[in-house]
């Protein structure tokens, strides 16, 4: 029963490239009708299609609205995937979260239907799950394990509160979801007891058992599960870390801004000057920036940022902004961080990576994403 | 193996590798390896061997985490070579569990085999606890069951952890015995040594008589005695196929609030030594420690229920399908644990049997905020959605509904019993528009999205509900083309304190600004993204945990409803490909 699903998949994608609803949800359901596996619908149409429209969207060629009125189709078609399927109960029961603060629910949604099928038990909590919320939850229905999405590297510090807070009321994490590195580093590091890159991946993981009760990382031995994740959430964080989450209002303050924009200005005065429009958004990738650069000083992973500055600047390029914007606002953010040599040092890798950006370009091509930082990627 | 690192016969050494080869193997073990000679003294050790215990020296005697500690003077050869075993005794040693074997190797010789274990929960089930001292074992179970037993809320969670804790422990089968609910049936959990995780079932309640003491343990009658009990007979659903014949039982009753929380019964494998008085000690422990997480579980798990049955009723309605439109709704309340709040939304369906004598009406939304926050605010929330609902079998027009709301609202004995709400009556007109009859009491009023993406306000007032006789409306009615939204929302979103500075006010003016950004959205993404945004500000982007807690601002409840003229087959309106926010 292998089928080449490209062909559905390209027909899904304009589908819900049209905010087709009704053709998005038909064409899901079919195909279950006519004999594909409704796990292979979920992964090798829905996912993809949406993983192409976060393409899209970084490359322009998609505006913002289309991108999510797509993202609200596929919802619906994932929603009618798992109505449409009656699975045997196998498992035990799984509760599934988005980490607090992570809107980007439908990757997690796809794993929480694809563990459904596969006969677990499933709550699906939704998006942005904040932890009193879970861990009430966890208290009233008494699952065996919690699988835990989250997206946005920027939600990790939320995430490993949460990973703790489980472990705490003895209750085992499987953390998925691009968020958590591309290779489950930072599951590792804030210590789940397991990591999935992929749906499909963490039921197969699911079912091979996970501790009853895991280990808390406090002083206790190393109690991880035997795929590597978890060996003890220890060393995150830190004083600057601290320091920067206390003051990132002031680092995003007016006085900082302007200066970003006095610089702008100037830089570009020969060509006509920066619009009013552009400085508004700047103000927003500046604060995109800043928590990037948090969450890589939490994690302490220089890459964490480079990539988020990478994939900044050819996002900003692909809209006709230079990169040079993205290596002047991060040269402001070193001046001002005086006392923080290790965030001075991530944003130095940031402006070099930035600069490497910074060619001469046109405007309209295609960019290719490298690191998979913002959409939907974990399925 | 055995005899390869013996050098006694030449014969064999030529047949075999060479002797460098064997060094560099033994070299590169992981497991440490010790040669004593007839004396006593170490004549080889490994690398691994002399990582694990430090103090192995060639030349000298084998330390004391080798041979157990003796009387001076009292080192013999045949003392420092026991009979070998094939599993060896576990040691603590500097803090390490190190696993011992010893072979004799002819001519009374020694070889010692040293491997560390992992001091892994799931292997404590494993381990022969009678190789541990009795005061280590007693700490470790104390602080186990402490940390375990306080964990969970759960009452199942909190029997599996006693049935795990009892197996480590004290026995090779643990079973907890939950109270009949039911009267005819009672659940069990049960963990059994070296089989994963515990399993679970039910039974009925009589098949307690067929384990001596247990229905008065489950009665609570036999109190707290214990004790050790014949296992003659014992039943066959009390251990799993394949577990043996048991040879020794404990049953202890859990102790609850009053009520027994269950009973535990703890089975040893015939030929295992039966339970001494440590161990009826730490079982009894281990029963009042059960009991009390149960019971708590048990209690909380009640008024949880109870809260779920209450709350039920105040939480958001599922919004239905409406021919020719699309509605979607958000709450969030600002209290994080509980899901309810004075913010609230509802949607009134005409009835289905207009013969009955019941007003005939379009379909009706309303979306409202009452004084106050948290359950007290979410009850009178419920009472003006309840009450309106009471209201709507009498009367239809929007203006005179509110006019009794508020005389309702006004007799209410409770204090403070001020609301106010947007109402909209919705109504397909052809073309596939949408109009909606609104009426405004004393709330912001709503926000309309145009097919080019701009946004209007809503021109329509009137006064609060539940503080004067008399009030004041203009209503008005809204038409809305095919693809545009009319969004209904509360201060709560426009008046959130936050933002990248932490201290600014969302307002109206960025909401407007974010409406105008989802121009062609289905309703559903709309109000997700409203709802993504308002909350991004008020936590200045931390997530809601950390900025409620960095932010420390008073956070409002904050609700939103919007309509969508038509349906599924949505038109994607302006493409706009302006630069938008990098986090799609």
């Amino acid at each position: 029963m292998t089928r080449d699903l490209g062909d559905a998949t390209g027909r899904y994608l304009e589908l819900i490239g049209r905010g087709d609803e009704y053709g998005a949800v038909d064409l899901a359901v079919g195909l279950i009708d006519e004999g594909v596996p409704a796990e292979d619908v979920l992964l090798k149409v829905i996912a993809p299609g949406q993983r192409r429209v976060g393409e899209l969207w970084a490359s322009n060629e998609w505006s913002v609205a289309r991108e999510h009125a797509a993202t609200a189709v596929s919802e619906r078609a994932v929603a009618a995937v798992g109505g449409r399927v009656r699975p045997t109960p196998a498992h035990g029961r799984v509760a599934v979260a988005c980490a607090d603060g992570e809107y980007h629910a439908l990757p997690t949604r796809i794993m929480a239907e694809v563990l459904r099928l596969r006969g677990w038990h499933v709550d699906f909590l939704g998006a942005s799950v904040p932890g009193p919320h879970l861990i009430t939850h966890l208290h009233q229905t008494g699952p065996d394990v919690v699988a835990l999405g989250c997206t946005l590297a920027t939600r990790l510090p939320r995430a490993h509160a949460t990973i703790a807070a489980c472990q705490a009321v003895g209750i085992p994490v499987l953390a998925g979801g691009a968020g958590f590195g591309a290779d489950g580093r930072y599951a590792r590091l804030l210590g789940a007891d397991a990591w999935a890159p992929a749906a499909d991946v963490a039921a197969d993981r699911l079912a091979a058992g996970l501790p009853f009760f895991p280990a808390t990382h406090e002083g206790a031995p190393d109690g991880g599960a035997g795929d590597g994740a978890g060996d003890g959430g220890a060393r995150v964080g830190g004083e600057e870390y601290a320091y920067l989450t206390r003051h990132r209002a002031d680092l995003l303050s007016r006085v900082v801004l302007s200066r970003v924009m006095d610089t702008l200005r100037e830089a570009h005065a020969p060509m006509g000057g920066y619009s009013e429009r552009q400085l508004e958004h700047t103000s927003e990738d500046l604060e995109h920036i800043a928590d990037f650069l948090i969450a890589a000083m939490y994690v302490d992973d220089a890459s964490l940022f480079t990539d988020f500055v990478t994939w900044t600047c050819r996002v900003l390029v692909a809209r006709n902004v230079p990169a040079e914007s993205v290596v002047l606002g991060l040269r402001v953010f070193r001046d001002v961080l005086t006392d923080c040599p290790r965030a001075r040092e991530l944003l130095a890798e940031g402006v070099a990576a930035a600069r490497a950006c910074c060619q001469p370009i046109n405007g309209t091509q295609p960019i290719t994403r490298t690191a998979d930082l913002q959409t939907e990627t974990s399925v | 193996m055995k005899g390869a690192t013996g050098s006694a016969d030449p014969r064999h050494r030529a047949a075999r590798p060479s002797l460098d080869l064997m060094a560099a193997l033994l070299e590169r073990a992981a497991e440490g390896v010790v040669l004593c000679d007839a004396d006593g003294l170490v004549t080889m050790a490994n690398p691994a061997a002399v990582r694990l215990v430090p103090q192995i020296e060639v030349g000298l005697p084998a330390p004391t985490p080798l041979v157990p500690p003796a009387t001076p003077g009292s080192v013999t050869p045949a003392s420092v070579t026991p009979a070998s075993t094939a599993e060896g005794r576990s040691v603590t040693h500097d803090g390490r569990v190190i696993r011992v074997r010893v072979e004799e190797m002819g001519e009374g010789r020694a070889a010692w085999y040293l491997s560390e274990e992992t001091p892994r929960r799931t292997q404590k089930t494993q381990r022969t606890e009678t190789q541990r001292t009795e005061k280590t074992q007693r700490t470790e179970f104390l602080l186990e069951a402490a940390h375990r037993l306080s964990a969970s809320l759960n009452p199942h969670r909190c029997a599996r952890a006693a049935t795990e804790l009892g197996v480590a422990f004290l026995s090779d089968a643990a079973i907890v015995l939950l109270p009949p609910a039911s009267r005819r049936r009672m659940e069990w959990v049960r963990a059994v040594s070296g089989r994963g995780g515990p399993d679970e079932g039910v039974l009925p309640a009589a098949a307690a008589a067929e384990v001596p003491g247990l229905t008065d343990a489950l009665t609570g009658l036999h109190n707290g005695a214990g004790g050790r009990q014949d296992p003659g007979g014992t039943p066959d659903w009390l251990v799993p196929e394949g577990f043996g014949p048991v040879g020794h039982l404990v049953v202890l009753p859990l102790p609850g609030n009053g009520v027994p929380a269950g009973a535990i019964v703890l089975a040893r494998r015939a030929g295992r030594p039966p339970f001494d008085d440590d161990d009826q000690v730490m079982a009894r422990d281990l029963a009042t420690r059960a009991g009390a997480a149960i019971s708590a579980a048990s209690l909380f798990r009640e008024q949880s229920t109870i809260n779920a049955i209450l709350i039920g009723d105040l939480l958001p309605p599922e919004l239905p399908e409406i021919e020719g439109m699309r509605l979607a709704g958000r709450l969030r309340a600002s209290q994080q644990a509980g899901a309810i709040g004075g913010d609230f939304y509802d949607v009134y369906l005409p009835e289905a049997a207009p013969e009955t004598g019941i007003v005939e009406r379009p379909p009706l939304i309303i979306l409202g905020d009452v004084c106050g926050k948290g359950a007290r605010a979410a009850v009178l929330a419920g009472q003006v959605r309840h009450s309106l609902r009471t209201l709507l079998l009498l009367e239809s027009r929007p203006d005179r509904l509110l006019e009794l709301l508020n005389r309702s609202l006004l007799a209410s004995p409770s204090p403070n019993s001020y609301v106010t709400l947007v109402l909209a009556a919705l109504r397909v007109a052809p073309g596939g528009h949408v109009l909606l009859d609104l009426a405004v009491a004393g709330h912001p009023p709503p926000l309309v999205l145009r097919r080019d993406g701009t946004v209007e306000e809503v021109d329509v007032r009137g006064s609060i509900l539940g503080a004067l006789k008399r009030i004041s409306l203009w209503p008005v009615t809204l038409d809305l083309a095919p693809g545009e939204v009319c969004l209904l929302y509360s201060d709560g979103i426009t008046e959130a304190f936050g933002g990248p500075r932490g201290r600014e006010m969302f307002g109206e003016e960025r909401l407007k600004e974010a409406l105008a950004s989802c121009a062609g959205m289905p309703a559903d993404a709309l109000v997700e993204r409203l709802e993504q945004l308002s909350s991004e500000w008020l936590c200045g982007g931390l997530g809601d945990g950390l900025g409620g807690v960095l932010g420390g601002g008073q956070r409002d409840d904050r609700a939103l409803l919007a309509v969508r003229a038509g349906t599924g087959r949505t038109e994607t309106g302006p493409t706009q490909t302006g630069r938008t926010e990098t986090s799609p």
